[in-house]
């Protein structure tokens, strides 16, 4: 089992941190684990994305052109990864903003409307719990109680009371995702 | 050493008005006969075996005439690089606290090129001693301008007198280094009378008394002559430091106790 | 005992290394892509897990000179910067190796020259494999290619660096600084407390004073000196040459490369053999010393050899020195803080190699 994925979106959606979730969850599954996020001035503000693999086996590149799943979360990134996608892999996007849909036929398309979500739960920071909840629905990969604790590791111990409430969010995203497009297998 | 010497029965401990003290190795300075720095080692070492702390001193050395001091005191030291002893020194009492730290460093190495790890070690309020050696030249490097050298003052890269419009003023560090918060104990001696020697090495004690205190930087100036540099005689440089150095570097204290003395 | 595991940033796992291999102290100043090692550790409180001291210096010229102090004194010091601020450290590892001590520096190479960029280089090389500093003198250079490496040889470096009295070097980059991987922790090892002879901790009564320093006014003492650092140096040749031969055993051709690149080549050897290319991958880990006499004795059966860089070719010169002519060797690269792809690797492969 390799997982090749990207997560791109803008600074300050969580993109880094979900990214690092997957990651420390893959670890309670003694997976192998790379987490490679774009760095630099680009992170104030404008788009911030990070490539995430979980492995069976030793991760060669942790720097990759295509991808298994592409996790979209703002047009620029639709522009930039949908083409990145390999033949027969997913994309899955929240809908918020995006002005041209993915037009792939050769890709599985899922979407997560998680900033709507997010504001009918009154809390906006776990917008990305829900955009996992999403992926993790449609790529059952690690196990629910292996990401608790991957939930666990990532946040700083202050916002530990925050745990429930981004559980919750996991569960909404499993419950609003929405099939857009499947290759015939 | 003859016979007579050997016989003479005047030789006793007891008779003893001078010698040399222990710290100081047994070897010829390399400084010109009339310079100032062998006094400031000789003072160094007097209050080091004084204060019984031979086996607890680190010194650091500079580049410049003082580069071989390491040579004459009889105690662990390090050889900095250029305008470096402050920031060694930071590291060397940090690790090290119960040890008795100190730099030795010119105009050059101290107000030029090493003006940042001066002013920075003393803001931190590094608890270790700098003794600072003013004569307002590079002596090592054959007599170039320095950052202290006196307006209209000659030197060989300043052969017409240092024009200030030009070449820029001359710099107080040691003022500065009082106005820091970080500095204890600054003040600015010199060591060309017996009447001031003995005023220096008061200074030179305190200076590393201080370290116990954990209060803060430690600095004494030493306000000296070149007079190979300056291309006088010993006493005509002596003459000419007090006429032209001590009005522009006022001697006395800056600060003492992490008060202003001024 | 491997102990804990962890998903860590590597400039984290270096920090981390750094409080569990014992360190006394860390001087650094902040620069992109590694101020996480200065702010990792502030933020672990060594003083109070093991009395590490950690300080922030005026500038990286003070850093190397506190590190300079510090490993006089027989301590385990490390510092850390990238590219520009690695090139003001350079007065003081040329003091630190003339004065025959050991430290360990780590440099997250960003791309030059000058300000340059803060994205991953490896344009470096030189200056950390040929003397960067002035005289005749070498660092210890490792080159990890993971996160868990970044950890590992903080305390290999140190072992090393202690072992022959000479600085050492991680030569690292901006990508492995920022990429997160697991990593396994090593248990808490002591803070050393007794110093080497050759350590300023005071004259003890009845023995000899120490001095440190690295002038010497007598030109035939200085070259005796001299010649007991090459002796130094030869040793070092011909007893820690370390590298990974990946696939290499039935390679006809065979690339080169450290650090991030050689993460992206084991992906270009995966894709080459998937073609029918018979591709082998030799990894540098200790760049200097470089394992000359392994690529020299390998090339007797390879068709030719491919340098893989972030760099206009550097490490190439050292890859040809080692097969003397005996098989083609040729560089790619990108440069800038770009990361080449395993793609363009391949096509470089088959254009200037196979082709060629």
């Amino acid at each position: 089992m390799s997982e090749e994925i990207i997560i791109a979106g803008f600074g300050g959606q969580g993109v880094l941190t979900m990214g690092e979730i997957l990651a420390n969850s893959g670890i309670m599954e003694d997976k192998e684990v790379s987490w490679m996020p774009s760095y630099g001035p680009e992170m104030r503000g404008g788009t911030a994305n990070v490539n995430v693999i979980i492995s069976d086996e030793r991760i060669s590149s942790p720097i990759l052109n295509t991808f298994d799943t592409a996790i979209i979360l703002n047009q620029q990134s639709m522009d930039k990864f949908e083409e990145a996608v390999k033949p027969g892999g997913m994309l899955i996007y929240d809908g918020n903003g995006i002005t041209r849909h993915p037009e792939r036929r050769d890709i599985n398309i899922y979407r997560v409307d998680a900033a709507a979500e997010a504001a009918k739960m009154e809390n906006k920071r776990v917008f990305n719990m829900i955009v996992l909840g999403g992926y993790l629905k449609v790529k059952p990969l690690v196990k629910m109680e292996n990401v608790v604790k991957g939930l666990k590791e990532s946040l700083p111990e202050r916002h530990h009371a925050m745990l429930p409430i981004n559980e919750e969010a996991i569960k909404r995203g499993l419950e609003i995702v929405q099939t857009v497009h499947e290759v015939e297998k | 050493m003859s016979q007579q010497t050997e016989n003479n029965d005047i030789v006793k401990e007891e008779n003893l008005v001078f010698k040399k003290t222990n710290v100081l190795l047994d070897k010829v300075m390399h400084y010109c006969p009339g310079c100032g720095h062998g006094t400031a080692h000789r003072l160094i070492a007097e209050v080091i075996e004084e204060m019984d702390i031979q086996s607890e001193c680190i010194g650091i050395t500079p580049v410049g005439c003082s580069v071989l001091m390491y040579n004459y005191l009889d105690i662990d030291m390090q050889e900095a690089a250029h305008g470096r002893a402050p920031a060694l020194a930071t590291a060397i009492k940090r690790l090290q606290p119960e040890k008795f730290v100190f730099t030795y460093q010119g105009d050059g190495d101290l107000a030029a090129i090493g003006t940042a790890e001066t002013i920075h070690a003393a803001n931190r309020g590094e608890n270790f001693t700098i003794f600072f050696i003013n004569n307002g030249i590079y002596g090592m490097t054959g007599g170039q301008m320095a950052p202290t050298t006196l307006p209209n003052m000659k030197s060989s890269t300043s052969p017409y007198g240092r024009d200030v419009k030009m070449m820029g003023n001359p710099l107080k560090m040691t003022e500065l280094v009082a106005q820091l918060p970080g500095s204890y104990y600054v003040t600015r001696q010199a060591v060309h009378t017996p009447a001031a020697v003995r005023k220096a090495k008061k200074a030179i004690r305190k200076a590393i008394e201080n370290q116990k205190l954990e209060k803060g930087l430690s600095l004494v100036e030493i306000v000296s002559n070149c007079n190979s540099g300056w291309k006088m005689t010993p006493l005509q440089s002596n003459k000419w430091m007090e006429e032209n150095m001590f009005p522009f570097y006022e001697l006395g204290d800056l600060k003492v106790d992490g008060g202003m003395a001024k | 005992m491997k102990k804990e595991l962890k998903l860590m940033k590597g400039n984290e796992a270096i920090g981390e290394a750094a409080i569990r291999a014992g360190a006394d102290a860390y001087f650094g100043y902040p620069i992109t892509p590694q101020s996480e090692i200065l702010e990792y550790l502030m933020a672990e409180k060594p003083h109070e897990r093991t009395g590490m001291v950690v300080l922030q210096a005026e500038s990286e010229v003070a850093a190397i000179n506190m590190v300079y102090g510090g490993a006089a004194c027989g301590r385990k010091i490390i510092t850390s910067s990238s590219s520009p601020g690695i090139s003001l450290k350079q007065e003081g590892l040329s003091y630190i190796a003339g004065s025959e001590l050991p430290c360990l520096v780590v440099n997250v190479v960003r791309g030059g020259p000058g300000l340059g960029t803060i994205q991953p280089s490896q344009s470096d090389y030189f200056q950390a494999c040929k003397g960067g500093g002035h005289g005749d003198y070498r660092l210890i250079v490792l080159a990890p290619s993971s996160v868990q490496e970044m950890y590992d040889f903080v305390k290999l470096g140190f072992d090393l660096a202690f072992k022959y009295r000479n600085p050492a070097m991680i030569l690292t980059d901006g990508a492995l600084g920022q990429m997160m991987e697991k990593v396994w922790l090593e248990e808490q090892q002591p803070r050393m407390n007794e110093f080497p002879e050759w350590a300023t901790t005071g004259k003890k009564p009845g023995k000899e004073r120490t001095v440190v320093t690295s002038l010497d006014l007598d030109s035939a003492m200085q070259e005796k000196f001299n010649q007991k650092l090459q002796e130094k140096y030869r040793e070092l040749e011909a007893k820690e040459v370390r590298y990974e031969a990946i696939d290499c055993d039935d390679a006809e051709y065979l690339l080169v490369a450290y650090g991030t690149s050689s993460r992206i080549c084991q992906k270009s050897v995966q894709l080459a053999r998937e073609k029918g290319i018979k591709l082998g991958l030799l990894r540098p880990i200790t760049l200097y010393p470089f394992p000359k006499k392994e690529i020299g004795e390998m090339c007797g059966r390879l068709k030719g050899i491919l340098s893989v860089e972030m760099s206009a070719g550097q490490m190439v010169e050292d890859v040809r020195l080692s097969v003397d002519g005996k098989v083609k060797v040729d560089h790619f690269g990108r440069m800038g803080g770009i990361i080449p792809s395993a793609e363009e690797i391949v096509n470089a492969l088959e254009q200037k190699i196979i082709g060629g």
